[in-house]
């Protein structure tokens, strides 16, 4: 069978038909084409075997289906081929250093993986009988301590199921607190390099964002800050460190006065990783703290998800935090998980069940292989390496700011003035040296902005030849040597893709007949 | 360390080259008084094996599925998954790879994406599908207030049989907005559903099918009704493998599908890494929150594949945004999606069967019993009984007898009239033996 993408490959052949083209004069080496499961499955293939129904007569009448639905099977071997063949064409920390600032991409122990599949964590049901699942919660109780002791918080929220959900939920408790002293501050302040989620999660939480201005140095601007709180104001988000990659110095006296105006503090907090272990985000006044798991506690990615974000909270808050709420009674662990029972503030409830147990189990893997020892040990190392990053290409590449960073190492796209080059073709010629590009204009507030975070599971010999490849780039860039970044990247399984295409004629799935 | 690569020789050469003399230096903008004097009152560090020691006790502690009488459902489902699904996604290049914002080195991670919204759409009956939320509760919330944004209209209402943690989760977020759900009386069976009274404020209708209890239902009368009063049908799947077997909430009229992914590729988990399904009609995907894939072309011309209309989304419009989603449940739905396609038609259609015919065997043992009272007429894998006492207790004995029973209505809703009801699931990884077990456990724990 032909597909689109064969017609067009195949017309650029001389006297090559479509029909005298197959797929697989497209293979190279170990990279191989792949055609769609539409394209390829039968609706009388199947990867399964399965036992015959006895026959047992239904009574669902017209409620059955009628007619076929159109879905393509695969036999093992075949399914095993299309989806090997489709990793292949991905990316991923195991493959080589993933620079990605503000995502944490650190290496994700096996360790990990192997605890959350035994059976005692895989195969339990959320609702069956909570004395067959003791251990389960002790788990969710270890974690949520660890949690509350290297952040200085009260009280967890186990329930998140992604960082920005965690932001959903740490402004709801907010809101509820406040609504419960009778207050209708309207309110939040969101500094202008803020990741997006901040400002959405607010007005989803019924809020008006007001904008805080950076100072020269990419943090807070706290004159700007001043001037814009009043009695008014709920909550600030801050991030800390920030999307920058600096520690905001001012955030305790920020979170003074906002307390003394009766607001909040929600820190956002992607960036953990740079302190954990180094300082608690309760000794700075936080009142409330998203912990992305699968950023700083090496849960996967997945290519996108899922995620886990618990929100630790203040003593002032601890109260409002959503159902479920797990408590410990003379030993044995008991969840409330209804909102009209046993008298509780909570806000609501953000999630059905209790958590990303499987998450939970891989963060704790990876929290007790660390210690408190090794956790300081993680901040220390993000630290360094990042300044390694930056100290050493700061002479062909321009920082952002001056002085030294966290976790993160901030370039702008000065040092590409004039040579034509755009931080969006630096990114793409970086894939033809074998490196997923960094975060590329991100945060807003720096011009080209390209945001580098290395993370501590790199070795010095992997951020020296990292360090090779953006030099030699910087430089040829600067000469003038500019086909290679326009053309980039031509050594992936694609060439630029077409973007605004997609999004004018969005086309989201495969329609028999269509493209092929 | 075994994760940290870094060396104390290479540390202080590092240390060298920034131009610091310890690693302090480089927290120099943490206040003094904020940085951490003291250590922390926390165990240090332990070696793999110590590790697997203190999770394997704690994994002891619980009652595996697979260790007993397993008919536990209302929104999570156990089912077989092949094996070549978990090894597929332990793939490093799925398993350690990030939300695909560079094109063109995640084509692996985009065609999954591509092909799993397809499914989805096929599946539910719908024209597009999202690239998936976090889960079933949480996609449900989200549909509602995509309605209200269509419908410019702030009201919704749920349907009796709605699973109560979704209606929970839905309230939440509506009343935070500034929306109101109006919650209908629970109800095992949906009575009534066609007849509610419909005004120019509701947005739209949210029921499940089948509904929390199990019950089937047809809801194209009510679809119609709808319609005609300006409003949008939301219809809620919290188990997708019916879909093998009854007519599709398109089908029926459904403006926008969500559902629980779980059961297919995903295992229990205790509630969590799971997938939401989120589909709708082509009109409203302008509306539709989450990641969406799309197909295009590369600057030579093949096919190729991206996450697209961003402009959706928070990272570009921020206070702006239709939502403040920012992941998706990547891998749980490339394991839905695999699943999906090593079952094929033949094997969706088929294993739907077996999932329907287990619970008939089940639900005919078990009201043979005297004193037990089937309650849902029509079902697909789950159904409800009454039972002479309340069900909290009885499952908890039977539990004690290797026969996990289901879920009592009350760990659901707060309702008397629902205290005896006990909602049960069987699937095709039951057995005859087990469902005879659990008939002479339940008879005897009734009788005594």
């Amino acid at each position: 069978m032909l597909t689109k993408t064969d017609k067009t490959h195949a017309s650029e052949f001389p006297g090559g038909g479509e029909e005298l083209m197959p797929r697989t004069e497209q293979h190279k080496g170990l990279s191989q084409e792949e055609p769609l499961l539409f394209e390829t499955g039968s609706l009388e293939t199947t990867g399964v075997d399965l036992r015959e129904p006895e026959g047992v007569q239904d009574g669902l009448g017209d409620l059955k289906r009628e007619g076929p639905i159109g879905l393509p099977g695969l036999s093992e071997p075949q399914a095993l081929r299309h989806y090997v063949r489709l990793s292949q064409k991905n990316y991923a920390i195991d493959l080589g250093l993933y620079p990605l600032g503000s995502c944490t991409m650190k290496h994700n122990p096996r360790l990990n993986e192997k605890m959350a599949r035994l059976p005692g964590f895989a195969d339990i049901h959320p609702l069956q009988p909570q004395k067959t699942v003791q251990g389960a919660l002790e788990l969710i109780d270890q974690l949520g301590h660890w949690l509350t002791e290297l952040t200085g918080m009260s009280a967890v929220a186990m329930s998140p199921r992604a960082g920005a959900h965690g932001e959903l939920c740490g402004m709801l408790a907010i809101r509820a607190a406040l609504e419960n002293k009778g207050s209708d501050k309207r309110v939040v302040l969101v500094p202008e390099s803020a990741h997006g989620t901040n400002p959405a999660t607010a007005i989803q939480c019924g809020y008006e964002v007001r904008s805080i201005a950076c100072d020269q140095k990419g943090r807070v601007d706290l004159s700007d800050f001043r001037d814009k709180l009043d009695a008014d104001v709920a909550a600030i988000m801050i991030t800390n460190p920030n999307t920058c990659g600096m520690f905001e110095q001012d955030i305790a006296t920020i979170a003074s006065e906002i307390h003394a105006c009766g607001g909040f503090v929600y820190c956002d907090g992607a960036n953990f990783n740079a302190i954990v272990g180094k300082v608690r985000p309760g000794d700075l006044g936080v009142d409330a703290m998203h912990i992305n798991l699968h950023k700083t506690f090496s849960t996967p990615h997945g290519g996108g998800g899922p995620g886990s974000g618990p929100v630790v909270l203040s003593q002032a808050l601890a109260p409002y935090a959503p159902l479920p709420l797990l408590i410990k009674e003379e030993g044995t662990y008991r969840l409330i998980e209804r909102t009209n029972a046993d008298d509780v503030d909570a806000f609501g409830r953000i999630a059905a069940f209790h958590g990303q147990m499987g998450m939970f189990v891989r963060a704790l893997a990876y929290i007790l292989s660390h210690g408190a020892d090794g956790l300081a040990q993680v901040a220390e190392d993000a630290v360094l390496n990042a300044n390694y990053v930056l100290t050493s290409l700061k002479d062909v590449m321009t920082p952002a700011f001056r002085g030294t960073c966290m976790h993160e190492a901030l370039f702008d796209d000065r040092f590409l003035e004039g040579t034509g080059v755009t931080t969006l073709d630096f990114a793409k010629a970086m894939i033809d040296r074998g490196y997923h590009p960094m975060t590329m204009y991100f945060p807003l507030i720096v011009n080209g902005a390209m945001l580098i975070e290395p993370t501590e599971t790199e070795s010095k010999e992997s951020l020296d030849q990292f360090i090779d490849t953006l030099r030699s780039l910087a430089i040829a860039a600067k000469e003038g040597d500019i086909q290679q970044f326009v053309d980039a990247p031509v050594a992936a399984p694609r060439s630029r893709l077409d973007e605004t295409q997609a999004a004018r004629k969005p086309i989201l799935r495969w329609t028999q007949g269509a493209g092929a | 360390m075994r994760y940290l690569p870094l060396t104390d020789a290479d540390r202080t050469s590092m240390l060298e080259a920034v131009g610091v003399t310890s690693i302090a230096d480089l927290f120099g903008d943490v206040p003094d008084d904020v940085r951490l004097g003291k250590h922390l009152d926390l165990p240090i560090h332990k070696g793999e094996l110590e590790v697997e020691r203190h999770l394997a006790a704690l994994a002891d502690k619980n009652v595996s599925a697979g260790s007993s009488a397993f008919f536990v459902g209302a929104g999570a489902y156990r089912h077989h998954v092949p094996a070549s699904v978990d090894h597929l996604i332990q793939r490093s290049e799925f398993l350690t790879s990030y939300t695909p914002y560079q094109p063109e080195i995640s084509q692996g991670t985009l065609q999954s994406l591509f092909e799993f919204q397809t499914q989805v759409a096929l599946i539910t009956g719908m024209e597009v599908a999202n690239a998936s939320m976090y889960d079933g509760s949480t996609a449900c919330a989200e549909a509602v207030l995509m309605a209200h944004r269509i419908t410019k209209r702030k009201k919704a209402i749920l349907a009796g049989g709605l699973h109560g943690q979704y209606a929970d989760v839905t309230e939440t977020l509506s009343k935070y907005s500034g929306y109101k759900c109006i919650q209908l009386p629970r109800s095992v069976c949906d009575e009534g559903i066609e007849n509610i009274e419909l005004d120019d404020q509701i947005s739209c209708v949210v029921v499940q099918n089948p509904n929390v209890f199990g019950q089937a239902l047809d809801v194209s009368r009510l679809a119609e009704r709808v319609h005609e009063a300006g409003a949008l049908l939301v219809v809620v799947v919290t188990e997708p493998l019916s879909l093998g077997l009854l007519r599709s909430p398109g089908d029926m009229g459904a403006d926008i599908v969500v559902g629980e992914g779980q059961s297919l590729g995903v295992g229990l988990n205790f509630g969590g890494p799971y997938l939401g399904l989120f589909a709708t009609r082509q009109k409203y995907v302008r509306q539709m929150p989450g990641r969406l894939c799309g197909e295009t072309v590369d600057a030579d011309g093949r096919r190729g594949f991206v996450l697209t209309l961003s402009t959706r989304e928070q990272h570009i419009r921020r206070e702006k945004a239709t939502s403040n989603i920012c992941t998706n449940s990547g891998l749980c739905c490339l394991a839905w999606t695999i699943h999906m396609s090593l079952l094929g038609e033949k094997g969706f259609t088929g294993l739907a069967a077996l999932n329907h015919e287990a619970a008939l065997k089940l639900s005919r043992r078990l009201a043979r019993i005297d004193g037990v009272e089937l309650l849902t007429p029509t079902y697909f894998n789950e159904f409800s009984i009454r039972l002479p006492r309340p069900a909290s207790e009885v499952v908890d004995e039977l539990a004690d007898r290797g026969v996990l029973a289901g879920v009592p209505a009350s760990r659901l809703f707060d309702e008397p009239d629902l205290e005896n009801v006990l909602i049960v699931a069987a699937t095709e990884t039951n057995t005859d033996e087990q469902f005879d077990l659990y008939e002479a456990e339940l008879r005897k724990a009734i009788q005594c």
